[in-house]
């Protein structure tokens, strides 16, 4: 991702020609056209939606009558304002727990020495293999017997089991790489190990911290059968996802309040996206070897 | 340092153990607490119902994120209140145990579940593959997995070939990071989502009536050009999610859509990490640009290639979502993640599930195997 | 199983309940009906007299309670309505009469994911007192574990027998023992039609086969858009309109006896009689110009939108639609006035049923079959076997357990001792309707395994539409050859 190396710019700067341009304009306009309908159509009335095309208002954009009431209407009585709240009640925690215990395993595999360290760091690493499906069925049996289905709890621990191999294989990568004389420093002086681990370790590691949480984040957030699966579809605890699927079964061709609602949903991880961006791409690249 | 982050070794035992009590009394009245006030949504009722629900998820914050710390905080002190030889004893097992107990009961416990589940799950007295058996006799499931392989063969292939046209293409323009951005934005979308704004696109509207989906306009406009050239005899918008079995591959455009950005930041990468004088030797030699592109860079990046390959294969054959937000399986749809929540919650038939699941896992462990050894090879690492 | 669709139903329900709740209150108002006797139909709608009208029940163990033997004790209750539903707030409310009179608790716990949690309880040894059961499957699944306790010994069963539309006693029986209370019922068998439309064209409500095909023609011959409004799309629960309509015509077109043969699987799923039934349906389905949009409509469009062309501008596009009661909250404008204000009443609603779309009876087919309605119900089952538990059943027998949700609306009783001024429109003519019955089929595809009944029967019908009625045999074999073995 740096600069060091050479690029295919003998040059630099515009080398394309006319084909090249249009190329990607074309590229570009596919990939910009289903998200830009999403949106103009949010803004648009019922009647506009269900009679004529969104881009109708895109050409006409003052004879158009614009409106904010599809949010409204699906914030308020679509319960996706409650659904915004329990996707971040999810989220949030079940980015943080499993990168606290991936962080404190990656630092004891790495840094500490005890009887099964390899057995147990390849069983953990290894797992990454096994897609979630394989968990669904004993897992839910569990949950409802110990009434585990429909609490947040109960999903924060299963994202974190779901996403802790590969949390603790990045952050190993990472943590294993971290120069070997500060610890001993560190131990010189008295520090317990706990100390060491937070006081040195987890600052040194934050952009690796940082690149998983974005994926984890995202992973978690845009995730549907997980929270379909444990967390269920009551309102009380029902994610954004789940919220806009029931929607979508619900208000099928109501594309005004559809549109609204994909948007609603789609907000924040934009804004990560937007803002993190670097480390978005970082992350994508570490996480391209999840199962 | 060391007095400033070491005091506790110069307590006395007494006194070490009462604070381990304490400190371990204090974390779990707090947490069970916490945990009561989530499980309950009407313990802010008072509030009204924005407020209520703003306070539940600030217990859930507090709860979900200082929990975890305070429990490992916890351990941490009970382990030092112990004779020193335990303590160093036990230490590391503080770091990794707690990783290791949550996959072991979120992984492998449950997958091994699942594996014996198919084989024991069967009606008495009946042969341990029978789910298998029937699995692979019920059209439903043969057609399911029909479609996972066509998607296998359509969607990685095609991401990756839009990927790297476009990651190739953007290198010789001017606005290249903003044309990226769009291309990857998709990536920040969630399946549901992008089900959503492709429902939007595949709209219909019976004939006559003005189409608000994006292709059924461009189809019936082009088509009514046609039909006044006198090319066509008439044109119908077309019910693209119905059409048998052309519908399939218009979800697979959904995956695509979101795919590509991914394929296209990580050869982009790639690209830009060819060494210069590759590219100057193959261009003095008088290679065209295509030629340099399909004999210097293509070959230069294929363990990138492999990555985003396979990573996408892997996608691919977990898809679900997409699915049954848009055809719910019907319309000869269906794949093995769908049929497998069919089974499990709509039949109640969790040997079938579990079969699903293995299946799932089979067809994924090779590519997974590949994926991990080429990662390996690469050195790619967080 | 189809819990989604139990989500939408309940979401639909939601809106016609508390739009009929308001229409209660002006019906009263009309004074059209002396309803005086009827608890709670006073404009407040508050106070709900509850004293019954006679000495004895005629059930034991109520009158016991009503005499305070079992006050002071606590009955736990289950139901698949939703917390915060509306169905969940009338039961709530339709039960406070039974604690006023005994002085029992009656703790009622409305359940998400209601089947898989009962499942879970009975399982785990915590299962309710009472618990609602929608599919007489589940009941018999239970009763055969063992679970339930069969009610035959101390209930009385011949007052229930004489008190109780006959289809729904016997379908609380399993070999003869009676484990099942019915409760709450839904009518299929219904077409909705623009009233005005009709009117001015000159149209008559059919009450024969051949008069609903005629004037299905007549629509097509007078250039009136398409007689059918029909559409099955309701995300992964596709195709159970088409299942229903399947259900309803083979009422008509054979013996209970052979419907009940197909639902047990002692006749093949694709028995001729079937086979029969589909060639009837396919004449509406499939008959060019006969539904709008055709085929493609069929399966694209929503199952709340079907009607959309019946209340287009210029007038109906299409003019016919056989759908449950709960339709009436999504015509024309009433969708987008109900998602503003749920609780809006049917009274202000911009499309009025009664006056703006009226119904009338899917006619009969077959004449030696009579007239059949095709519906779905609740029944409460008895897991605990307590004196007060057995009180609490024996209420929910009486009209007066349903006073209170038939004043909220949009409920209709099994018991034809519930008088038929307490309703209102058009619950007041569904009464009728199944009180009037020849045949009470209920809802075949829950009747089935799962596999079939919540799967390749509505995927099959998917197909089947899909293919614009081509091949009907192959599919109804391959539904056939999907039915669960041993």
């Amino acid at each position: 991702m740096t600069g060091k190396s050479a690029t295919l710019r003998s040059s630099g700067g515009d080398r394309g020609g006319w084909l090249v341009k249009l190329l990607v304009i074309l590229i570009v306009a596919m990939w910009i056209i289903p998200s830009l309908g999403l949106l103009v159509n949010s803004f648009r009335t019922s009647v506009d939606s269900s009679s004529t095309g969104w881009w109708t208002s895109l050409f006409h954009p003052l004879s158009t009558q614009w409106t904010i009431e599809n949010y409204q209407s699906v914030l308020t009585s679509g319960g996706l304002f409650d659904a915004l709240i329990n996707s971040l009640i999810v989220t949030i925690p079940s980015t943080i727990i499993p990168i606290t215990l991936a962080a404190f395993a990656a630092f004891g595999f790495a840094w500490l020495k005890f009887r099964g360290r390899s057995l147990m760091f390849g069983v953990l690493v290894g797992l990454i293999v096994v897609p979630l499906q394989l968990a669904l069925v004993p897992l839910l049996r569990i949950y409802q017997s110990a009434e585990m289905t429909g609490s947040f709890l109960g999903i924060w621990l299963a994202h974190t089991g779901f996403g802790l191999p590969l949390a603790v294989f990045l952050l190993y990568n990472y943590i294993s790489q971290l120069p070997k004389d500060i610890f001993e420093s560190a131990y010189i002086d008295g520090a317990s190990p706990f100390t060491a681990f937070t006081r040195l370790v987890l600052p040194l590691s934050v952009p690796a911290l940082a690149s998983f949480a974005i994926l984890q984040f995202l992973w978690v957030w845009n995730d549907f059968l997980v929270a379909l699966v444990f967390l269920g579809t009551s309102s009380d605890v029902a994610v954004l996802t789940i919220e806009l699927a029931s929607i979508v079964g619900s208000r099928g061709e109501a594309f005004h309040l559809l549109t609204a609602a994909a948007f609603v949903s789609m907000v924040i991880p934009l804004l990560v996206f937007l803002t993190l961006q670097r480390y978005f791409v970082r992350g994508l690249l570490a996480g391209s070897v999840k199962g | 340092m060391a007095e400033a982050i070491h005091p506790i070794r110069s307590m006395t035992p007494g006194l070490r153990i009462l604070r381990a009590l304490v400190v371990v009394g204090v974390v779990f009245i707090a947490l069970w607490l916490g945990l009561r006030v989530l499980r309950d949504p009407n313990t802010f009722a008072a509030f009204g119902p924005t407020l209520s629900k703003l306070a539940q998820a600030l217990v859930a914050l507090i709860l979900g994120v200082g929990g975890i710390w305070a429990l490992f905080y916890a351990a941490n002190v009970i382990i030092e209140a112990l004779p020193t030889r335990a303590t160093d004893f036990l230490r590391p097992y503080v770091f990794v145990v707690p990783a290791v107990a949550v996959v072991g009961l979120y992984l492998i416990y449950p997958t091994a579940g699942t594996v014996v589940g198919s084989f024991t799950e069967v009606p008495e007295g009946a042969s341990p593959l029978t789910n298998y058996t029937q699995a692979f006799t019920d059209q439903e499931v043969i057609l399911a997995l029909r479609n996972n392989l066509i998607w296998l063969l359509i969607a990685p292939a095609a991401s990756v070939a839009i990927g790297l046209a476009f990651a190739a293409l953007v290198d010789r323009i001017k606005n290249e990071s903003l044309a990226k951005a769009f291309v990857f934005m998709p990536l920040a979308i969630s399946f549901v989502g992008a089900s959503v704004i492709w429902r939007f696109m595949y709209a219909w509207k019976p004939p006559g009536q003005n189409q608000i989906g994006v292709l059924n306009a461009i189809w019936v406009a082009v088509g009514g050009w046609l039909v006044d050239l006198g090319l066509l005899q008439e044109v119908e918008p077309v019910a693209w999610l119905q059409e048998i079995p052309w519908n399939t591959f218009f979800l697979i455009a959904i995956m695509v859509w979101l795919q590509v950005g991914l394929a296209m930041v990580i050869l982009s990468a790639a690209i830009k990490g060819v060494p210069r004088d590759l590219v100057e030797a193959a261009r003095i030699d008088g290679g065209s640009e295509l030629q340099i592109f399909f004999r210097v860079i293509v070959p230069t990046i294929r363990g990138s290639i492999l990555t985003v390959f396979t990573t996408i294969a892997i996608a691919v054959l977990k898809v679900f979502d997409i699915i049954f937000v848009t055809t719910g399986g019907n319309f000869d749809t269906s794949v093995v993640a769908v049929r497998m929540y069919q089974e499990m919650f709509r039949f109640r038939n969790f040997g079938q599930a579990t079969t699903m699941a293995v299946i799932l896992l089979v067809a994924v462990l090779p590519i997974m195997i590949v994926n991990i050894r080429n990662l390996r090879r690469q050195g790619v690492g967080a | 199983m189809r819990y989604r669709t139990w989500i939408l139903l309940a979401v639909v329900m939601g809106m016609v309940l508390a739009a009929c709740g308001g229409e209660t209150a002006s019906t009263t108002t009309a004074g059209e009906a002396t309803t005086t006797e009827a608890p709670g139909t006073t404009e407040a709608g508050a106070t709900s007299t509850t004293a019954l009208p006679v000495d004895t029940t005629g059930y034991d163990h109520l009158d016991q309670a009503i005499a305070g033997d079992f006050s002071g004790s606590t009955v736990e209750i289950w139901a698949q309505w939703l917390p915060e539903s509306s169905e969940a707030a009338n039961f709530t409310y339709t039960l406070e009469p039974f604690t006023e009179l005994t002085g029992i608790t009656v703790n009622f716990q409305p359940t998400p994911d209601y089947e898989t949690a009962l499942q879970v309880a009975v399982d785990g040894g915590n299962a309710p007192d009472l618990a609602q059961i929608a599919q007489p499957g589940k009941m018999h699944q239970y009763a055969e574990a063992g679970s339930l306790v069969a009610l035959s010994d101390w209930f009385n069963t011949d007052k229930l027998a004489a008190d109780m539309v006959p289809a729904f006693y016997e379908l609380g029986l399993l070999d003869d023992t009676l484990y099942g209370v019915y409760y709450k019922t839904d009518v299929k068998s219904i077409v909705w039609y623009p009233v005005q439309g009709f009117a001015d064209n000159g149209y008559t409500v059919p009450t024969t086969w051949d008069e609903l095909i005629a004037l299905s023609d007549q629509i097509v011959a007078d250039g009136n858009g398409n007689p059918w409004c029909i559409s099955i799309e309701s995300q992964e629960a596709d195709g159970w309109v088409a299942t229903d309509w399947m259900e309803d015509i083979l009422l008509r077109t054979a013996s209970p006896e052979v419907y009940n043969q197909w639902i047990s699987h002692e006749i093949p799923f694709n028995d001729p009689e079937v086979l029969e039934a589909a060639d009837y349906m396919s004449q509406i389905w499939f008959t060019p110009d006969y539904a709008y949009g055709g085929n493609t409509y069929i399966n694209a469009t929503w199952i709340g939108e079907t009607q959309d062309p019946m209340f287009a501008e210029g007038g109906p596009q299409c003019w016919m639609q056989k759908q449950a009661a709960w339709i009436g909250g999504f015509w024309g404008e009433n969708r987008d006035a109900l998602a503003a204000d749920p609780n809006l009443p049917a009274s202000e609603w911009p499309n009025k049923p009664e006056t703006d779309v009226d119904f009338f009876y899917f006619p009969p087919i077959e004449d030696e079959f009579g007239t059949p309605v095709l519906g779905a119900a609740d029944m409460f089952v008895m897991f605990n076997d307590r004196p007060e538990v057995r009180a609490l059943l024996e209420w929910l027998a009486t009209p007066e357990a349903a006073a209170g949700w038939i004043e909220r609306g949009g409920f209709l009783s099994p018991l034809t001792t519930v008088p038929n001024d307490w309703y209102v429109y058009p619950n007041n003519q569904l009464a009728e309707m199944v009180a009037g019955a020849t045949t009470v089929g209920f809802d075949a595809s829950d009747l089935m395994p799962a596999e079939v009944g919540a799967g390749t029967f509505w995927s099959g019908m998917v197909d089947w539409v899909a293919a614009n009625g081509e091949g009907t045999e192959d599919i109804f074999q391959q539904i056939e050859d999907s039915w669960p073995t041993g």
